[in-house]
C-alpha cells in the first residue's frame, strides 16, 4: 500500500475529494449536514498540515492524475504559497462551518420561520462543501484549463450561496454577481484560446519554461488578467461586491469576503509573477499598483460613509483588496523582500480578521434585528466576546502590531521606502488612518451604554455564534508573532521564488 | 487557413454583440441570452483552432474537449441564471403593497 505511506503525492487529491464527497453526501442525509461537513472540514485541515509536513521535509511535489503526464495529463502540485492559501482556507473554514452550525441553530429557535431557516440550512452545507472543494482545486491545479473549472465551480456555488436569504436585494446581487463571475470565466476562456493557439500546452509548468514573448501570449495574459480582475474585485470592477457580499447570511459573508476573492487574486499572481514574469513590464505593474492605491482609499472612504455594518464591512473588502496589488510594482526591488511574502501575509491576517468581522457582524444583527451603525449602543454588554472579536479584528485591519495585518503593511512600506517609491508607502499609511476611523466609528457605538438599559436575559445564548470569531481574531491577531513561520514554509517550498525575486534568494 | 479564420472572426464578432447586449440591456433574460452569445463565440474560436492539419486528415483533439466543458458549464450557469431571474420576478411581484399578505413581517432580518 505505497498510497497510504507518507511520502506518496496522492494525498494532494484528498482536498479536492473530500469536501466533493462530504457535499453529496449532505444532499443524501440531510439530517446529518453538520457532523458531514465538520469531518470534512477537520479532516481537510489534518490533510493540509500533513501535505505542509511534506512539503518541509520533501519540497514541493507534483501528482499526475491517474498517471498521465502532461502535455495531455491534469498534474496537481503543492509548493509554498500554495500550501499557505490551502491552511488559509482550511482554518477559515474550520471556523465558519462552526459559527453557520451556531447561527442557524439559532435562526431555527425561532419559531416564526423555523421551517425557512431549517430550508436555507439544508442548502448551505452542500453549496459550502462544493465551494470549499472548488477553492482547495483552484489552489493545488497546474492546469490553465482545470482553473477555469475550478473557478467556474467557485462562481456557481458562491453566486447560489450568495441568494440563499431569498430576498429581493440578495436574489437580484447574487444575479449581478453571477453574471459578473460569469463574464469573467469567459473572459479568462477566451484567454486560454490564445495561450493554447501559440504554444499548444495547457500545464502552467510547461507554459513557464516557454517563456515566449509574442503577441499571442499578450494578449491571453491581458485577457486573462481582466477576467481574473473582475472576479477580485479591484477598483473599478468592484461594483458587484459590496451589495453581494453585504446581504449574504452571515456566514455566507464570511466565506465570500475572506476565501473567494483570493482565489481568483491566487491565480492572478501566479500568472504574472510566476509564468509569465518577462512579458509583464513595470509601466504595468505600476499601472496596477495606482489602481490598487485607489481602490485601498475609495473603499476606505465609502466604509466610512456607510449607515450599515455589514456594507461597511464589505467596502472595507474593496480597500483591502487594494493593497494586495500595492504590491506589484514593488516586486522587482533588487535586495528587497520577496513579493510572495508581502502578498501571502496580507490575504492571511486578511482572511483571518474579515471573516472575523463578518461573523462578529451576523451575531450583531441576529441579537439587535438590524445593523444600523448609530443603533449599535449597548451591544457590549450582551455580546462581550463577539465585541471583543470585533475589536481585535479591526485592529489587524487598521495594520497595528503584532496583528498579522501589521506584518503585512510593514513589509509594504519597508519595500516602497528601500526602492525610493515613497509615493505607496504614503497610500499605506493614509489608508490605514482611513481604517481607524471607520472601525472606531462603530467600536465607540458598541462600547457606549445608554442610561436606562436593562440586559434581556431571556435570550438563548449559542457559544458557536461567538467563539470561532474570537478564536479567528486572536489568530490574525498572533500571526504577526509568528511571523517567521509561514515565512518558512514560503522559502522552504517554493523553488521559483528566485525568479519572482530578481535579486535572488536572500 | 482561411476557414479557420472565417470561424474565428465570426467568433469574435459574437463575442462583442454579446457584450455589448450585457453592458447595454437591463432586461435579466437579455442579459442571459447575451452571456449565452458570448460564450457560443468563444467556443466557436476554440473550435476553429482545433482544426490546424497536424498530419492526415487528423485534427488537435484537446479543443473538442475543452468546449465540450465549456458546454457543461455554460448550461448550468445558465440555469441558474434563469432560476434567479425567476426568483427575482417573483419576489418583485409579491412586494406590491396590494398583495402582501397580512401577518406578514414587513422589515425581515438579512443576517
Amino acid at each position: 500500500m505505497t498510497v497510504f505511506q507518507f511520502s506518496s503525492p496522492a494525498w494532494m487529491v484528498c482536498p479536492v475529494i473530500l469536501p466533493l464527497i462530504a457535499g453529496l453526501l449532505c444532499f443524501l442525509f440531510s439530517h446529518r449536514t453538520f457532523a458531514i461537513a465538520l469531518a470534512a472540514a477537520l479532516t481537510n485541515l489534518l490533510v493540509v498540515c500533513l501535505l505542509t509536513g511534506q512539503l518541509l521535509v520533501f519540497g514541493p511535489m507534483r501528482c499526475h492524475m491517474g498517471g498521465w503526464q502532461p502535455p495531455l495529463g491534469i498534474t496537481l502540485r503543492t509548493d509554498g504559497p500554495a500550501l499557505l492559501m490551502l491552511l488559509m482556507t482550511a482554518v477559515t473554514g474550520l471556523a465558519i462551518t462552526l459559527y453557520a452550525r451556531g447561527y442557524f441553530s439559532y435562526r431555527i429557535s425561532d419559531p416564526r420561520r423555523a421551517g425557512r431557516h431549517q430550508r436555507q440550512q439544508r442548502y448551505f452545507w452542500p453549496l459550502w462543501m462544493l465551494l470549499l472543494a472548488g477553492l482547495n482545486g483552484l489552489f493545488l491545479s497546474n492546469d490553465v484549463f482545470n482553473v477555469y473549472v475550478t473557478l467556474e465551480l467557485i462562481g456557481i456555488s458562491a453566486a447560489s450561496l450568495a441568494a440563499l436569504s431569498g430576498k429581493p436585494a440578495s436574489l437580484l446581487a447574487s444575479f449581478r454577481y453571477l453574471l459578473v463571475s460569469l463574464l469573467g470565466s469567459l473572459t479568462y476562456l477566451f484567454g486560454i484560446v490564445f495561450l493554447y493557439r501559440s504554444n499548444g500546452v495547457l500545464d502552467l509548468g510547461l507554459l513557464q519554461n516557454l517563456a515566449a514573448n509574442g503577441l499571442g501570449i499578450r494578449t491571453a495574459l491581458v485577457l486573462m488578467s481582466v477576467g481574473l480582475l473582475l472576479k477580485t474585485a479591484l477598483f473599478p470592477l468592484h461594483f458587484w461586491l459590496p451589495p453581494a457580499h453585504a446581504n449574504a447570511l452571515a456566514p455566507v459573508s464570511a466565506i465570500l469576503s475572506a476565501l473567494v476573492v483570493k482565489g481568483s487574486f491566487y491565480m492572478l499572481f501566479r500568472f504574472w509573477f510566476e509564468i509569465f514574469p518577462s512579458t509583464i513590464t513595470q509601466p504595468t505593474l505600476n499601472f496596477m499598483g495606482t489602481l490598487g492605491a485607489v481602490a485601498v482609499l475609495w473603499g476606505a472612504v465609502q466604509a466610512i460613509r456607510q449607515h450599515r455594518l455589514k456594507l461597511m464591512v464589505a467596502y472595507s473588502t474593496v480597500s483591502q483588496l487594494g493593497y494586495l496589488f500595492i504590491a506589484f510594482p514593488l516586486a522587482r526591488v533588487d535586495g528587497g523582500i520577496p513579493v510572495w511574502s508581502i502578498v501571502i501575509f496580507i490575504a492571511l491576517a486578511h482572511a483571518c480578521a474579515k471573516s472575523a468581522m463578518f461573523m462578529a457582524a451576523g451575531t450583531v444583527f441576529l441579537h439587535l434585528g438590524h445593523d444600523r451603525i448609530k443603533d449599535l449602543s449597548g451591544v457590549r454588554a450582551s455580546l462581550p466576546i463577539t465585541v471583543f472579536a470585533y475589536g481585535i479584528a479591526g485592529v489587524s485591519l487598521m495594520g497595528l502590531p503584532p496583528s498579522g495585518g501589521f506584518v503585512g503593511k510593514w513589509l509594504l512600506l519597508t519595500a516602497s521606502l528601500g526602492s525610493s517609491q515613497w509615493w505607496w508607502a504614503l497610500v499605506v499609511i493614509t489608508g490605514s488612518l482611513l481604517a481607524s476611523i471607520y472601525v472606531f466609528r462603530v467600536m465607540s457605538r458598541l462600547f457606549v451604554i445608554p442610561e436606562g438599559f436593562s440586559l434581556k436575559k431571556s435570550e438563548p445564548h449559542f457559544r458557536l455564534l461567538e467563539w470561532p470569531a474570537l478564536a479567528l481574531a486572536l489568530i490574525s491577531l498572533f500571526l504577526g508573532l509568528a511571523a517567521s513561520w509561514p515565512l518558512h514554509i514560503l522559502v522552504h517550498g517554493t523553488t521559483t521564488l528566485a525568479q519572482v525575486f530578481v535579486g535572488g534568494l536572500p | 487557413m482561411i476557414t479557420t479564420l472565417i470561424y474565428s472572426l465570426t467568433g469574435l464578432i459574437l463575442f462583442g454583440m454579446g457584450f455589448f447586449t450585457l453592458i447595454i440591456h437591463s432586461h435579466p433574460l437579455r442579459k442571459i441570452l447575451a452571456v449565452n452569445v458570448m460564450s457560443t463565440g468563444v467556443f466557436l474560436i476554440l473550435v476553429a483552432t482545433a482544426y490546424i492539419p497536424l498530419g492526415e486528415g487528423e485534427i488537435d483533439p484537446v479543443p473538442h474537449a475543452m468546449v465540450l466543458t465549456g458546454i457543461v458549464v455554460s448550461v448550468s450557469v445558465t440555469a441558474l441564471a434563469l432560476i434567479l431571474a425567476c426568483r427575482i420576478q417573483e419576489t418583485s411581484n409579491s412586494s406590491l403593497p396590494g398583495r402582501k399578505q397580512q401577518g406578514e413581517v414587513p422589515e425581515e432580518s438579512i443576517g
